[in-house]
């Protein structure tokens, strides 16, 4: 009798919970989207349509918007393309030398490796924030102020990244690989970038993406270096933006110029969602 | 003998494939953060157009940052939003996870919802930001809708409002990590032996008592993992409450966070107040960090 109750009890509740899981999905899932979806529609509509009130239906301003937004005054290519420049350069660096730092780790016994290894890991949690006025000084003394340099080389340095490869590493590549390389007549650089990088190729993908993201959406260091207009990269433009006397200005270009900052991350992650949501799930082993 | 030799020779590329990475940190990161902890001992900014110091001042930095008290008001914003933002985050965050993972529950579309939770973690801080701030303004269309479905009669000033205006940053930031948080939960909960859960099942278990008694208890690591990691990323909190309030932390400072006071001092180079400020947020960072260092350090299960 009570093994009967506690049966219909499960049945009745999995269904119910069934439900109820479906609802709260499909509710959160709506407030994910909902918002870049009225930016769409938005970046469709004039400034006199956009003071008249909300719809959920897209208008046929776009390219007027667009246009309006590449001959105003915010130097809209440029930014596109120091942003490109930079976040491209910091995924290449950054993978890169990640992944020989954690083939140097992996792969080889040397005294100082004890130390090392804890080490990275104990500086894997300290926010860039925290250095920025040494940094600022630091490029300041190196004249490398509105240059790309201090943006781009400290990328070869990442504790997150080398901890990922890391673990990918220990399941991905069997130390019998390297030794036959080397009794293959291999010289250590030469098996590195021919025989390990090319393992490590799903790992490189994820980190490169996530690496190119931060990069593209980091505001803070390049707002500190980079102060000539034709340096700046879009979140500095975006605060730009806010900062100037939005009132008096055409929303529709507004939207347009956020859009064109979210948008093109959207669509690439789109494309590669599957790979991105399961390297976050494998990156978060032992964090 | 010989083997060992060779071995050796071959250990010396270990330094050699290190180099890189070290030499960019200490020129970039340990430099940077010895010459942030110098200054926080010096007097050094401008007043007005003349430049004070650099003298040598002692300790007079941190006595002048905790006594003139913004430091407390600041600290207490960054924690509220911090709160505002990880208790709704974790809840909602445990509940994604365990309906995913169940699989009794066996929920169709996964692969979609992860895809769609996870988008705004990818987004611009700053543009999302931007993006609230034109649509929840004065005129902005969220009011001409909240207006049109007649749900207020005259526009809600939701950036003039202490409550709305927290609620509003804290609502972007949970948007943007509960979907990291959900996945990083959920393979936790995939690594927990299903044994446990078939036994529960046969003891006749509700899913409430499985997931208070067995799935809360085995994922403890992993929680205050991902609560200290929150801890440290809310105490960075800044595109989004700097371009929000476009650097003000209106309304009545109550949206100023530690990272934007610090990034003031950084630009009107009142480096002193700065240098102080960082060596704080680095020990109170260092010290969180060594938490989960120990956390995840002692468990042996997922070693």
């Amino acid at each position: 009798m009570l093994s009967e109750h506690n049966e219909l009890k499960k049945g009745l509740g999995l269904h119910t919970r069934r439900i109820i899981a479906y609802i709260v999905l499909i509710a959160v899932s709506f407030l994910c989207l909902f918002w870049f979806y009225i930016l769409f529609i938005n970046a469709t509509r004039s400034n006199g349509e956009l003071q008249s009130g909300f719809t959920a239906l897209p208008s046929g301003n776009l390219l007027t918007n667009w246009k309006n937004l590449l001959h105003g005054t915010l130097p809209v290519w440029n930014g596109l393309i120091n942003s490109l420049v930079i976040s491209g350069c910091c995924a290449v660096l950054c993978v890169y030398f990640s992944t020989m730092t954690a083939y140097a780790i992996h792969v080889y016994d040397f005294a100082l490796k004890k130390f090392i290894y804890p080490f990275i890991l104990m500086i894997m949690m300290i926010p860039t924030q925290v250095t920025a006025l040494g940094f600022i000084k630091l490029v300041d003394r190196m004249k490398l102020e509105n240059s790309f340099i201090p943006l781009i080389v400290p990328a070869v340095a990442a504790p997150v990244t080398f901890f990922y490869m890391k673990q990918y590493m220990e399941s991905t590549l069997p130390l019998s690989l390297v030794e036959a390389a080397r009794i293959d007549g291999s010289g250590e650089f030469h098996t590195f970038n021919m025989i390990v990088l090319p393992l490590m190729k799903p790992a490189i993908a994820v980190q490169a993406i996530f690496t190119f993201v931060s990069n593209w959406n980091n505001y803070f260091t390049p707002a500190l270096i980079l102060h000539d207009d034709k340096k700046k990269t879009l979140p500095i433009l975006i605060a730009q933006l806010r900062a100037a006397d939005w009132l008096k200005f055409d929303m529709g270009q507004v939207y347009v110029m956020i859009a064109f900052s979210i948008f093109p991350v959207i669509i690439v992650y789109l494309l590669l969602s599957r790979y991105i949501v399961q390297g976050v799930a494998l990156g978060s082993v032992k964090g | 003998m010989r083997k060992k030799s060779k071995a050796v020779r071959y250990n010396k590329w270990g330094y050699i494939f290190l180099l890189p990475f070290i030499l960019v940190y200490i020129v970039f990161q340990l430099i940077p953060m010895f010459t942030t902890i110098y200054n926080s001992f010096y007097e050094n900014y401008m007043s007005g157009l003349t430049q004070i110091g650099p003298n040598f001042v002692g300790m007079e930095n941190y006595k002048n940052l905790f006594m003139q008290g913004d430091i407390w008001t600041y600290t207490k914003n960054t924690l509220v939003l911090w709160i505002l933002c990880f208790v709704p985050q974790i809840i909602l965050s445990l509940l994604l996870g365990a309906w995913f993972s169940d699989t009794r529950l066996n929920l169709k579309g996964q692969r979609f919802f992860k895809t769609v939770i996870y988008l705004p973690n990818l987004i611009m801080a700053s543009a999302f930001s931007m993006l609230f701030f034109t649509l929840f303004s004065d005129g902005g269309p969220i009011n001409s809708l909240l207006m049109q479905i007649g749900f207020i009669d005259e526009p809600y000033r939701f950036l003039s409002n202490t409550g709305s205006a927290r609620g509003l940053i804290a609502f972007m930031n949970c948007l943007m990590w509960f979907g990291n948080t959900t996945i990083l939960l959920m393979a936790g909960m995939m690594g927990i032996d299903t044994s446990l859960f078939e036994a529960a099942e046969v003891d006749g278990a509700t899913s409430t008592q499985v997931f208070f008694k067995i799935t809360l208890p085995l994922l403890r690591p992993i929680l205050v993992y991902v609560m200290v990691t929150s801890l440290i990323g809310g105490l960075q909190l800044f595109d989004v409450p700097q371009i929000l309030t476009n650097g003000t932390g209106d309304p009545m400072r109550s949206t100023m966070t530690l990272i934007m006071f610090l990034n003031k001092h950084l630009f009107s180079k009142n480096y002193g107040m700065a240098g102080a400020l960082s060596v704080l947020l680095f020990i109170i960072t260092a010290a969180l960090s060594l938490l989960i260092f120990k956390v995840t350090g002692n468990d042996k299960r997922k070693g």
